[in-house]
């Protein structure tokens, strides 16, 4: 207790107001920056109007700025301690959704809180990566080497990501675990480890092919050969990849996409709203989007590296690379390189829960960077 | 923990840290070369695609809902129409393009001029309209020499037809090209040729007659040749509107007035409109292809107004037809019994101001029924004096009179009762006098013959009724077709069949001053009121000089109207007929009412009453025809 007083009187903006100009303004803009396409891209996609979905959109990230910094001036050790907190409640809605939650798509995703609808298994990621981390925490280099140690954080993993895939969503289920495995790897678990996972995984993919549902097969099989089903689950892959490829390199121009406008884009103000953009804006309009969200994850990654306490580290590499899979595995999917999995594009796509949990994930980022120097309890030994 | 281990573990997490960020931005790197190989590239297997071919998308219009009347009589149709069209995406040079073809089928400047407004301001894989309505002769010089006409097609759509022209003109509507301010977000409208309502029918349900436009994925090459088609997906075909009028009703009933004269028909039992004619009208196909400046010039210029029906939106004061309402008025007040008896001398004094009877000898001593039966003006003075002319303003919008009516007719008045409050707010003041008058249905008030026909259905009924055209969408009946969906004006059934009786006494009674409107034996027993309108003010001077109305100019002379219902012992059908300038309502409006009633008896005894089902809807033509490309 005596060393953690002493490393306090170190630790630098202790005020709100210190903190506040901690705060990297530069990444907010960032932020705001991406805030922005999306509306413009959702202008396109109410057909040249900022309802009904733009406006929201607008509005949605104004209310998540303010949450953001609200959590970035949180102190981190009260994050720290009270991450198992999260954890528990994320898989407790994730519980609740499973009994009570709205069916959508054939599966069981949504929860009405209020006059809000949210995704337990989006706002299950988050929790996860705050419980890892603070698991983590503790572990010196050794410590992390020890198999008994890794029992607890694996059921952590484990238990969301079999609630997850019981909805039945297969592929926030997989992201969800690689998450998991991502945290493990950041945390310092052995790379012999990870070769024994992925060699029982091998193993057991046949069998848990036979377990998916039939929409799940179909997705993985009109993957492999979009053609093969033109108008059925292969429609969406070949649509998008025929938008993003007459939009050339400049783009047919703003409101002039005919692909999203005619409504041969399927969801195109949600899951393919990236197309869209492609469309409209072209190969030089996508890659600057892209550059702008690899821009944010690079920051993530950058917060993590400079951070001097491990849960902190831990918390935004975590953080960084939920984001990252959001991107990816959107902008693959609609580009046709892995098959559809209904993930949309964060601060860009319409959807409250989505935008909400995008900014929650940063305002713990920003409370992370805001704290970086202050260094606080290791293992008890 | 040590500073050592915590070094260590730091450095662990560098490393781990540094791999991963390397791995992302990797992956980062694999999303951009995916998307330069789709949309620069293109890649292999777009290479059809992206060197002499493309994929095209065009919307397909719906079929536009047609209009029916009650007995399933299709009053606006859609015909077919052969055009050419331009889609500027399709053509190098679009000047270059209408040059060629106005060597093959002339184009005057200014159609020349719309096109290339148009085309500037579509989206340019919209086509534009060219011509429309080609003669086979010219369809045949531009196929054959399509080659030399990139991006030029042509092909079929439709546009509106009213087989009745004139005779609905005033209630179907018509439709025209959308203008700017139509532009509402539907991408339906920016397809070439399509109408939008813009008066009546057509403009009340526009939405639902339009429809939703389809699309059709084509894969065309550099001229526009379709190769395959990819996708399509059907667009939502506009619903049939089936309307409360009977087509040929409207027509006899149309027959039998001249300029200047309106009538409307209801069914007093579910407010439907049966017959809505007013003279002179026109012919809602002109508007299809644009009308031309001098049409328009002559219809603007006739001061009987052909454009304005004046069922809906003719203003007239009501003049004696007013009278049940003053009654019903005063019986609700309280502030007489029916067999109460005012003696009328032929002129009722108020102050040192005297108000006239029309019957110079006056009536006598009048009760309630004898007032009405025979239109005692001094009676309803004396009425009007006791009730005070908020109440009466109160009762006539009971009776749908200066209140908004639920006509689906977009652009009908609401008219006017006028109250203290509506004079105060002039800056003028309301006299005694002025209710007096108002008492005998003259004064301020504005009403619409629709309003007037309202007025009788309700009274025949007894329940808030709304005129209302719309019989049913899409072969589903509308609410609003059985008595039951209307609820109880709230008067008393003592008091409405009070009225009853003494408009029974006006047509049918010795005395009645609408003997002559009287129904032939067969045809039940009308009820009715008759009523006469001053336009210009008669001065005591001419007055007594025994002036004549017939030595007035016509202009001058007093409209005639008449409200009635028939039968008087299980009330069908109620009426109003408003004869502008007409002199006398027994005279000109009585007759006219009793031979447009007996029509409406004679047409409706066959039977397409409130009971009855919706009229069999013939299948639609075949869908939306598609398009045929050129090439």
């Amino acid at each position: 207790m005596a060393f953690e007083r002493r490393l306090l009187m170190r630790e630098r903006g202790t005020g709100a107001l210190e903190k506040f100009w901690l705060i990297p303004w530069t990444f907010v803009m960032l932020l705001s920056a991406v805030a922005a396409v999306g509306y413009v891209a959702l202008y396109s996609a109410g057909g040249g109007s900022a309802e009904p979905y733009a406006s929201k959109h607008l509005l949605r990230f104004g209310f998540g700025v303010v949450m953001m910094l609200s959590i970035g001036l949180m102190d981190i050790r009260v994050i720290a301690r009270f991450a198992w907190v999260g954890w528990l409640g994320g898989v407790a809605l994730l519980v609740l959704v499973a009994l009570h939650g709205n069916v959508g798509k054939g599966a069981q995703r949504w929860i009405d809180i209020g006059p809000i609808q949210i995704q337990p298994s989006e706002l299950m990621k988050i929790m996860l990566v705050l419980g890892l981390a603070a698991w983590f925490h503790r572990a010196s280099w050794e410590k992390v080497g020890n198999l008994l140690f890794l029992i607890p954080p694996m059921v952590m993993v484990l238990i969301p990501v079999g609630l997850i895939l019981k909805q039945p969503n297969l592929g926030t289920g997989l992201i969800t675990a690689l998450l998991g495995g991502a945290m493990f790897f950041a945390a310092g678990v052995r790379l012999w480890k990870f070769a024994v996972v992925a060699g029982l995984a091998g193993i057991a993919a046949p069998i848990a092919y036979d377990r998916l549902h039939d929409y799940q097969r179909a997705r993985i099989t009109t993957f492999l050969d979009p053609e093969s089903d033109p108008l059925g689950a292969g429609y969406n892959i070949i649509q998008s990849k025929i938008a993003l490829g007459s939009g050339g390199i400049w783009g047919k121009g703003f409101l002039q996409g005919t692909q999203g406008h005619l409504n041969f884009l399927p969801e195109k103000q949600t899951d393919f709203i990236f197309t869209m953009i492609a469309e409209e804006f072209g190969f030089a309009g996508a890659i600057s989007v892209l550059a702008l969200l690899a821009l944010i994850v690079v920051f993530g990654f950058l917060v993590a590296l400079r951070c001097r306490n491990q849960f902190g580290r831990l918390l935004a590499i975590g953080l960084a690379t939920n984001f990252f899979l959001y991107v990816f595995v959107n902008v693959a999917m609609v580009t046709g390189s892995i098959p559809v999995g209904g993930v949309p594009l964060p601060l860009i796509s319409h959807g409250g829960s989505a935008m909400l949990t995008a900014m929650l994930g940063f305002g713990l980022l920003m409370s992370v960077h805001v704290h970086r120097d202050v260094e606080f309890g290791g293992t008890r030994d | 923990m040590s500073k050592k281990e915590e070094e260590r573990r730091r450095g662990a997490f560098t490393r781990r840290a540094v791999a991963m960020g390397l791995g992302q931005v990797g992956l980062f790197g694999f999303l951009g070369w995916r998307l330069h190989h789709l949309q620069v590239d293109e890649g292999e297997r777009y290479a059809t695609l992206a060197e002499e071919n493309r994929i095209s998308a065009r919307l397909i219009a719906p079929p536009r809902g047609r209009v029916l009347d009650r007995n399933g009589l299709v009053v606006a149709a859609n015909r077919l129409n052969w055009r050419v069209l331009l889609v500027a995406e399709q053509t190098q040079d679009v000047n270059a393009t209408l040059e060629t073809f106005s060597r093959i089928v002339p184009l005057a400047d200014h159609e020349r001029a719309r096109v290339e407004r148009e085309v500037r301001r579509r989206r340019r894989f919209v086509p534009a309209v060219v011509r429309e309505f080609l003669t086979w002769d010219e369809m045949a010089r531009i196929e054959m020499n399509a080659p030399d006409l990139p991006g030029i097609s042509v092909d079929v759509g439709t546009t509106r037809l009213y087989p009745e022209a004139e005779h609905l003109a005033h209630i179907v509507g018509y439709v025209a090209p959308p203008a700017e301010s139509d532009i509402d977000g539907d991408p339906l409208l920016e397809l070439p040729g399509v109408r939008v309502g813009r008066a009546g029918i057509e403009r009340y349900h526009d939405r639902l007659l339009r429809g939703r436009a389809g699309a059709v994925q084509l894969e065309v090459n550099a001229v526009g040749r379709v190769i395959r088609e990819l996708d399509r997906r059907e667009g939502v075909p506009g619903q049939d509107i089936q309307i409360s009028v009977d087509a040929e009703l409207q027509k006899a009933v149309r027959g039998k007035i001249e300029d200047g004269t309106s009538v409307v028909v209801m069914d007093v039992r579910n407010g439907e409109v049966l017959a809505m004619a007013s003279q002179p009208s026109f012919d809602p196909n002109l508007f299809n292809s644009g009308v031309s400046t001098a049409q328009w010039r002559e219809w603007t210029a006739n001061r009987a107004t052909p454009l304005i029906a004046k069922a809906t939106n003719g203003l007239y004061a009501p003049g004696s037809t007013f009278k049940m309402v003053v009654a019903s008025a005063a019986l609700e007040a309280k502030v007489c019994t029916p067999g109460e008896r005012v003696n009328c001398p032929g002129y009722f004094d108020l102050g040192d101001t005297r108000f006239h009877c029309w019957s110079r000898y006056g009536h006598g001593a009048v009760d309630m029924r004898s007032a009405l039966k025979l239109s005692c003006d001094v009676y309803f003075y004396e009425m009007a004096r006791r009730t005070g002319m908020d109440r009466m303003a109160a009762m006539a919008n009971r009776y749908g009179l200066g209140v908004e009516l639920d006509i689906e007719l977009p652009g009908s008045r609401r008219g006017l009762v006028p109250t203290r409050a509506w004079r105060m707010a002039q800056g003028k003041a309301w006299n005694l006098g002025d209710t007096v008058v108002h008492g005998i249905g003259q004064g301020f008030y504005q009403l619409t013959p629709l309003a007037l026909c309202t007025m009788a259905a309700r009274l025949a009924s007894g329940r808030a009724l709304q005129p209302h055209l719309t019989r049913a969408i899409g072969g589903r009946t509308t609410r609003g077709g059985r008595p039951e969906d209307w609820p109880s004006m709230g008067l008393p059934d003592r008091d409405l069949r009070l009225m009853r009786e003494g408009m029974f006494a006006v047509v049918n009674e010795e005395g009645g001053t609408a003997r002559i409107a009287r129904l032939p034996a067969g045809f039940g027993q009308m009820a009715g009121k008759t009523g006469t309108t001053q336009v210009r003010r008669v001065s005591r001077e001419q007055r007594e000089r025994g002036f004549r109305v017939e030595t007035m100019p016509r202009e001058w002379r007093p409209h005639a109207l008449f409200v009635g219902f028939a039968p008087y012992d299980n009330p069908q059908y109620a009426l109003s007929v408003v004869v502008e300038h007409g002199t006398s309502g027994a005279a000109a409006a009585g007759p006219l009412a009793r031979d447009v009633m007996v029509e409406v008896i004679t047409r409706m005894r066959g039977g397409s009453g409130p009971g009855q089902r919706v009229a069999e809807v013939p299948a639609p033509p075949a869908a939306a025809p598609s398009r045929e490309e050129g090439g």
